[in-house]
């Protein structure tokens, strides 16, 4: 939330430059599926550390609890159970929530002046008392991530514990994942720490081990190590191309700027056409006809 | 009918009122429409208590444009059916513009410009109500698959573009044509208007007996 900082790198709505005076190193929270246990862990520790308290649902026969992400809960474990060679059957449990991409489509989107912030080190933050709950973000995230409150009107995600970060603390999901399946630290290291782990897998017969750090939303914060990198739809889902929509982007991108100067070029051509041409006016000799 | 202050009936009071409920609502539609298409024009939400505020209020005065806009259309729409001397009159544009008018094919109640407009905002409006519908937080986008919302989205700001393009210039052709903003407001124009811009839909009148 809204703490003083001096490290933004981008604001929504905004067209100068944000506070910058402080630059940080990236950070990145890296999850690796074939260590994750499921067993909700970071859940808990999500909803405890941001005081976060969502209904109690039902059983839906899954071990998918709550069975979606809602304004309340910014992390939810998704359970698939896949056989990809027969009689071999795999769970995969994904841990899923904000990727705090590099380019985010979220702020990309929102048009509220400072209601999605970048900071430096790579976290997406919603600053929900400038948000007015249009769902814009909605529309420009790949990862269908934002929830709007039913009770505020306003949109909740994952902040990546911006503010333990913000005073050298690891996120707390990080903190508590009892397998140290969520670590946390610079991208630089994590990304080195993902390869020791994808080697290791490799080793022990998964060949498209890798990390799933996507190039078309310029990377995340948040990444995965998954056992089947060359098919990440396996984990519920993952877009393995994820990117801004075309739609969104054109919307927010060329038709923007482009539709606001001619609007105001309309006006300001109205005008100069009445001080060059005149008024259309009836003439004299009509009115006395 | 040869005195200029003749005046004749172009718009009766209904009409009057109906355009300007619509005109009031596309105005407050366009201002907080714009603050949410682009952070330049976002102080304007200041004129309606806020961002939050601007978000709740524009869908439902969107919705009274509409309904407003199809009592109009209902009353309009029988003198805005494009003629042969309409296309005529508008291959003529650019002598009009140039206020050079004489020899120019007769315009009827409206002329093709008008007619334009008309038919511009008849396409325009539905268009912004069914892509405004899709994108109406929080009730109704929701239940709306993703790449609908985001196609909408695009189509709605699309589609108010040419809106507010096009009112832009109906307001311009008021101002610069004298005269017109009365027979709105008032309902009257003089003889000597009526003869001068709308020459068929004045023979027509005079014949009626007035």
């Amino acid at each position: 939330m809204a703490l003083q900082s001096l490290d933004v790198k981008a604001r929504s709505a905004t067209t100068t430059a944000s506070p910058s005076g402080r630059q940080t190193a990236e950070v990145a929270k890296l999850i690796d599926i074939s260590k994750c246990i499921g067993c909700k862990a970071c859940q808990v520790a999500c909803m405890e550390w941001n005081d976060l308290r969502d209904q109690i649902g039902h059983n839906v026969g899954v071990y998918d609890n709550p069975a979606d992400l809602t304004a309340q809960s910014w992390t939810v474990m998704r359970y698939a159970e896949v056989e990809l060679q027969p009689g071999k059957l795999e769970w995969l449990i994904r841990k899923d929530g904000c990727m705090h991409c590099a380019e985010p489509g979220c702020l990309k989107a929102c048009p509220a002046p400072g209601a999605i912030v970048q900071y430096s080190n790579g976290i997406v933050d919603f600053h929900e008392e400038n948000c007015i709950g249009c769902g814009y973000c909605i529309t420009g995230c790949p990862f269908n991530i934002p929830r709007i409150s039913k009770k505020d009107g306003k949109v909740y995600k994952c902040t990546l514990c911006s503010d333990r970060v913000a005073v050298g603390m690891e996120p707390a999901c990080a903190k508590t994942c009892p397998t140290g399946a969520i670590v946390f630290g610079a991208k630089e290291d994590m990304i080195h720490h993902a390869d020791e782990r994808i080697a290791d897998l490799k080793e022990r017969g998964y060949a498209n081990a890798g990390l799933y750090d996507p190039a078309g939303v310029g990377g995340t914060h948040v990444m995965y190590v998954l056992q089947h990198a060359d098919q990440p739809e396996l984990y519920r889902g993952l877009p393995k191309d994820p990117s801004i929509s075309p739609l969104v982007g054109l919307w927010k991108g060329v038709a923007k700027p482009l539709a606001s100067l001619a609007l105001g070029v309309a006006v300001l051509a109205g005008f100069f056409h009445y001080v060059t041409a005149g008024p259309n006016e009836v003439k004299e000799k009509e009115t006395e006809k | 009918m040869s005195n200029e202050t003749n005046l004749v009936q172009r718009h009766g009071v209904k009409e009057r009122l109906n355009h300007w409920l619509v005109a009031i609502a596309f105005v407050l539609l366009a201002l907080s429409g714009l603050a949410l298409f682009h952070p330049a024009f976002f102080f304007l939400t200041n004129l309606f208590g806020g961002g939050t505020w601007s978000r709740i209020l524009h869908p439902f005065i969107g919705v009274i444009m509409f309904v407003s806009a199809l009592a109009l259309y209902m009353k309009f729409r029988d003198d805005n059916r494009i003629t042969d001397a309409d296309r005529e009159w508008g291959r003529r544009l650019g002598s009009i513009l140039a206020n050079r008018t004489s020899g120019l094919p007769e315009a009827g109640k409206y002329n093709y410009a008008q007619k334009l407009l008309f038919w511009t905002l008849a396409f325009a409006l539905p268009a912004l109500l069914v892509t405004g519908i899709v994108i109406w937080q929080p009730y109704f986008a929701p239940g709306f698959p993703i790449w609908l919302v985001r196609l909408a989205v695009l189509v709605h700001a699309l589609a108010a573009f040419i809106a507010i393009l096009a009112i832009i210039v109906h307001v311009y052709a008021a101002i610069w044509t004298p005269g017109s903003l009365r027979a709105m407001m008032r309902g009257t124009v003089t003889a000597a208007w009526a003869r001068h811009h709308h020459p068929a839909w004045y023979r027509d009148i005079s014949k009626g007996g007035k």
